[in-house]
C-alpha cells in the first residue's frame, strides 16, 4: 500500500513536471515570434522545418528565411530536429499565437489529422511543402512539391537524348545500352518515386528496346555505400555498363571513385546521371566525370511566400503547386555553379 | 578420428567453417568470384574488395573484442568513426585547389588522439563512475554525430587533397589497398600484446570475475579504462580509413550502425557477450565473414528490399552452427534415431 502511494506521488510529480516543461516550451516558441502583433498589415507565417540534417535542408532553410524577408512576411521559424512531436508542438504554438498562415514540411506522412483539424478550427490556412501527408486534403489549402516521379523521368529522357545525339554505341557491342541503377534508401517514398519515374519513362520511350537494366541495388543514399555497390557492379559487369543512374548525388560521387579505381573513365565509358544537383555533382561535372544532374530544388521559398500572400488576400490557389525544376548537363555546369546554394 | 576431433573442437573451427561455407557457395554461385586481375598496377577482384572493406570492420572488432571481454560493450564506435573523419577532413580542409591546410600525418594523428579522448571519456564513465557500459557509451553514441557535425559545421567536407585518398585507397605503386596493410599492422600489434604481455590474461580475468581479479591484486579499473581507450583508437583509425575511401567527412552516415556489425563479428568469432574468454582471431574471421556476406549478396544481385532478410538468415544460420545447445539437440536426435534403428 505504501509502495502504491509512493508510486502514485512520483507519477503525479512527473506529470506536473512534464506539463510545466510543455508550458515552458510553447511559451518560448510564442515569445520568439515577436512582431506577430506588431504590424497590422504584415502577414505572419509559421514555418515548421524538419531539421538541419543536410546541406540541402540548410539551403532550404536559408532560402525560406531570405524570401520571407524579401516578401515582407514575418516568419516564425521552428526547427523540429527530425521529430514529428516537435513539429506538432510547433504547429500548436503557431495556432496559439494566431499566425496568418501555417506551413510545414511533414517529417512523416501519417499522424497529422488532429493537429490539422485544430488549425482548421482556428481558421488558419495550412500549406504543405515538399513531402505530402495522408490526411484529408480538405484540412489543408495547398501542397507545394517537387514531383519525384518527374525527376526520374527527366533523368531518363536526358540520357536517351544524349545517347542519340552523341551517337554512342553499347560498349559490349549488341544494340542495347546496359543500365546500372543506384537506388535510394529502401522505404523512402521519394526514393521509390525517383526510381519508378525513371523506369516508367524508359518503358514509355520509343527507344525502350535500346535500354536494359542490368543491375539495380540500394546505395542507401550515402557515398560509401554507393561506392561499395558500384564496385560490386563493376566486378560482375564492368565491361558492359554504359549508363549509371543514381537516385541521389552522394551515391553518384562514391560510384565515380569506384569507376576510376576500376580503370574506367566516368563520364565517358559510363554515362552518369544523378538527381539532386548539389555542388559536389557540379564539381564532378566540371571535371568531366559526370554528365548530367537533375535538380531537386530546395528553393521553394518565393513560391511559398507568394502562395501565402494569395491565401491571405483571399485569392484561389490550386490544390497542388508543382515546382519547376532544372536539368543541368555537364556543359553548363561551370556557369551554373556560382548560382548553386547547396 | 582423434585428430579430427582436435580440429573441430578448436575455437576457430566454427567461424572458419562458416566463412569457408560462404566462399564455397560463391565459387559455384558467382562466376569470377575468385578471379584476381592485375590492372594498372593494382590487384583487382572481389576478394580484394572484401579484404579492403573488411579491414575497417576487422580493426573495429578487435577494439570491441577487448571491451566485450571485460564484460562491457562500446556502442559509441560508429559515432567515434564520424568524429575521426570530421576532425581529419576539417584539419586538411576542403580546398578546391587540392592543397592541405595541415600536413596529413598531423591531421591523422590529431583525429586519432581526439578519438582516444572519446575512449578516455567512455573509460572514465565505466571504470571510475561505474556507469553501465551500454548506458555510458550510449551517451557518446548519441552525442558523437552531433560533435562531428559541429566540427564540420553541419556540412559534408569534401577533401581534394590527393594524398588523403591513399589511406582508404592505395599508395602509388602499391598493388594492395593501404587499408589491408593498416589492418595487418593492427592485427600484428594485438597478437604481439597477447603473446608477449599478460594484458590478454588480465582482461580475461576481469571479465570472468572482476571482484576476484581485484582481490588478486589486478588494477581492474585501469584495465577497464584501457580497453575503452583502445576501442576509441581503433574507431579513430577505422574512421580515417572510411572517410579517406570517399574522400569526405560525412557526419550523418560515416560508420552508421558499424558498432552493431563489430558486435556481430565478435559474437560470430565465438566470444561470449557476457565477457571472459575471448578470441581476437575469431572476431577477425567474423568481420571478414560479414563483409563476404554483403559482397556475396551484391554479387548475386539480391534486390535491395530483400537484402536485410538474407543477411539475417545467414546470421541465424551461422549462430545456429555455433550454438552448443543446438549441437546437443542435433546429437541427441542422432542418438535417438540410432537407438530406434538399432
Amino acid at each position: 500500500m505504501k509502495l502504491k502511494k509512493f508510486l502514485a506521488s512520483i507519477l503525479s510529480l512527473a506529470m506536473v513536471l512534464s506539463l510545466a516543461a510543455c508550458g515552458g516550451d510553447s511559451g518560448e516558441d510564442a515569445a520568439s515570434g515577436d512582431g506577430a502583433d506588431g504590424g497590422e498589415q504584415s502577414i505572419t507565417l509559421g514555418f515548421a522545418q524538419v531539421g538541419s540534417e543536410s546541406e540541402w535542408r540548410t539551403a532550404n532553410t536559408d532560402n525560406i528565411k531570405a524570401s520571407a524577408e524579401e516578401a515582407g512576411i514575418t516568419l516564425q521559424f521552428s526547427d523540429a530536429q527530425q521529430k514529428q512531436e516537435n513539429q506538432i508542438k510547433a504547429i500548436r504554438s503557431f495556432i496559439a499565437s494566431d499566425v496568418d498562415v501555417i506551413s510545414f514540411c511533414p517529417i512523416v506522412e501519417t499522424g497529422w489529422d488532429t493537429v490539422l483539424q485544430e488549425a482548421k478550427d482556428a481558421g488558419i490556412p495550412v500549406v504543405l511543402v515538399d513531402r505530402g501527408v495522408t490526411a484529408d486534403p480538405s484540412l489543408y489549402v495547398t501542397h507545394i512539391f517537387a514531383d519525384a516521379l518527374k525527376e526520374g523521368g527527366n533523368a531518363f529522357n536526358w540520357i536517351d537524348e544524349y545517347m542519340t545525339s552523341e551517337g554512342k554505341t553499347p560498349r559490349a557491342g549488341g544494340d542495347q545500352f546496359q543500365v546500372a541503377i543506384l537506388e535510394g534508401t529502401v522505404g523512402s517514398s521519394v526514393a521509390a518515386d525517383r526510381l519508378q519515374g525513371f523506369l516508367d519513362a524508359m518503358d514509355a520511350s520509343e527507344n525502350s528496346a535500346k535500354y536494359n537494366v542490368l543491375c539495380s541495388q540500394t546505395g542507401e543514399y550515402t557515398r560509401a555505400k554507393g561506392m561499395e555497390v558500384m564496385e560490386s557492379f563493376l566486378k560482375s559487369d564492368g565491361d558492359k555498363i554504359d549508363i549509371l543512374f543514381s537516385c541521389n548525388g552522394d551515391m553518384a560521387l562514391g560510384a565515380i571513385q569506384a569507376i576510376e579505381a576500376a580503370g574506367l573513365k566516368p563520364g565517358e565509358d559510363i554515362v552518369i546521371v544523378s538527381i539532386d544537383a548539389a555542388k559536389g555533382e557540379f564539381n564532378a561535372m566540371i571535371e568531366g566525370k559526370m554528365n548530367c544532374a537533375v535538380e531537386h530544388t530546395p528553393n521553394f521559398g518565393p513560391t511559398l511566400m507568394e502562395t501565402a500572400k494569395k491565401i491571405v488576400a483571399g485569392e484561389e490557389v490550386p490544390a497542388t503547386i508543382e515546382l519547376e525544376e532544372g536539368i543541368y548537363p555537364a556543359d553548363i555546369a561551370e556557369q551554373e555553379l556560382p548560382n548553386r546554394t547547396y | 578420428m582423434e585428430k579430427l576431433k582436435k580440429i573441430t573442437s578448436n575455437h576457430l573451427f566454427l567461424p572458419l567453417f562458416a566463412l569457408c561455407l560462404l566462399l564455397v557457395f560463391n565459387a559455384f554461385a558467382t562466376p569470377g568470384f575468385f578471379t584476381i586481375e592485375f590492372q594498372n598496377g593494382q590487384l583487382f577482384g572481389r576478394i580484394i574488395d572484401i579484404l579492403n572493406r573488411a579491414s575497417i570492420l576487422v580493426i573495429l572488432s578487435m577494439g570491441m573484442t577487448f571491451v566485450i571481454a571485460t564484460g562491457g560493450i562500446d556502442i559509441s564506435q560508429g559515432s567515434v568513426i564520424a568524429i575521426s573523419g570530421a576532425v581529419c577532413c576539417y584539419l586538411i580542409g576542403g580546398n578546391g585547389d587540392g592543397t592541405a591546410n595541415m600536413p596529413l600525418p598531423v591531421a591523422c594523428l590529431v583525429a586519432v588522439l581526439v578519438c582516444a579522448v572519446c575512449g578516455v571519456w567512455n573509460g572514465f564513465l565505466v571504470s571510475k563512475l561505474k556507469i553501465q557500459p551500454m548506458v555510458a557509451t550510449l551517451i557518446l553514441m548519441t552525442a558523437g554525430r552531433g560533435i562531428a557535425m559541429l566540427i564540420t559545421e553541419g556540412q559534408n567536407i569534401t577533401v581534394y587533397y590527393k594524398p588523403f585518398t591513399y589511406i582508404g585507397g592505395s599508395l602509388p605503386g602499391s598493388p594492395l589497398p593501404t587499408t589491408i596493410y593498416i589492418a595487418a599492422i593492427m592485427v600484428l600489434f594485438v597478437v604481439f600484446i597477447q603473446k608477449k604481455t599478460s594484458v590478454g590474461l588480465f582482461v580475461q580475468a576481469v571479465g570472468i570475475n572482476s571482484n576476484a581479479a581485484r582481490r588478486t591484486g589486478l588494477k581492474v579499473s585501469a584495465i577497464i579504462f584501457m580497453v575503452y581507450v583502445f576501442s576509441g583508437v581503433c574507431a579513430g583509425i577505422a574512421g580515417l580509413m572510411e572517410s579517406s575511401m570517399i574522400a569526405a567527412a560525412d557526419p550523418n552516415n560515416a560508420g552508421l550502425n558499424m558498432e552493431m556489425d563489430a558486435i556481430l563479428s565478435v559474437a560470430l568469432g565465438g566470444t561470449l557477450l557476457s565477457g571472459g574468454k575471448f578470441y581476437v582471431g575469431g572476431s577477425i574471421i567474423g568481420a571478414i565473414t560479414i563483409q563476404t556476406m554483403t559482397t556475396t549478396l551484391y554479387a548475386l544481385g539480391v534486390s535491395s528490399e530483400q537484402l536485410p532478410v538474407y543477411k539475417a538468415l545467414v546470421v541465424i544460420l551461422i549462430c545456429l552452427l555455433q550454438s552448443e545447445k543446438f549441437k546437443n539437440i542435433l546429437e541427441k536426435r542422432a542418438v535417438e534415431k540410432a537407438v530406434k534403428q538399432g
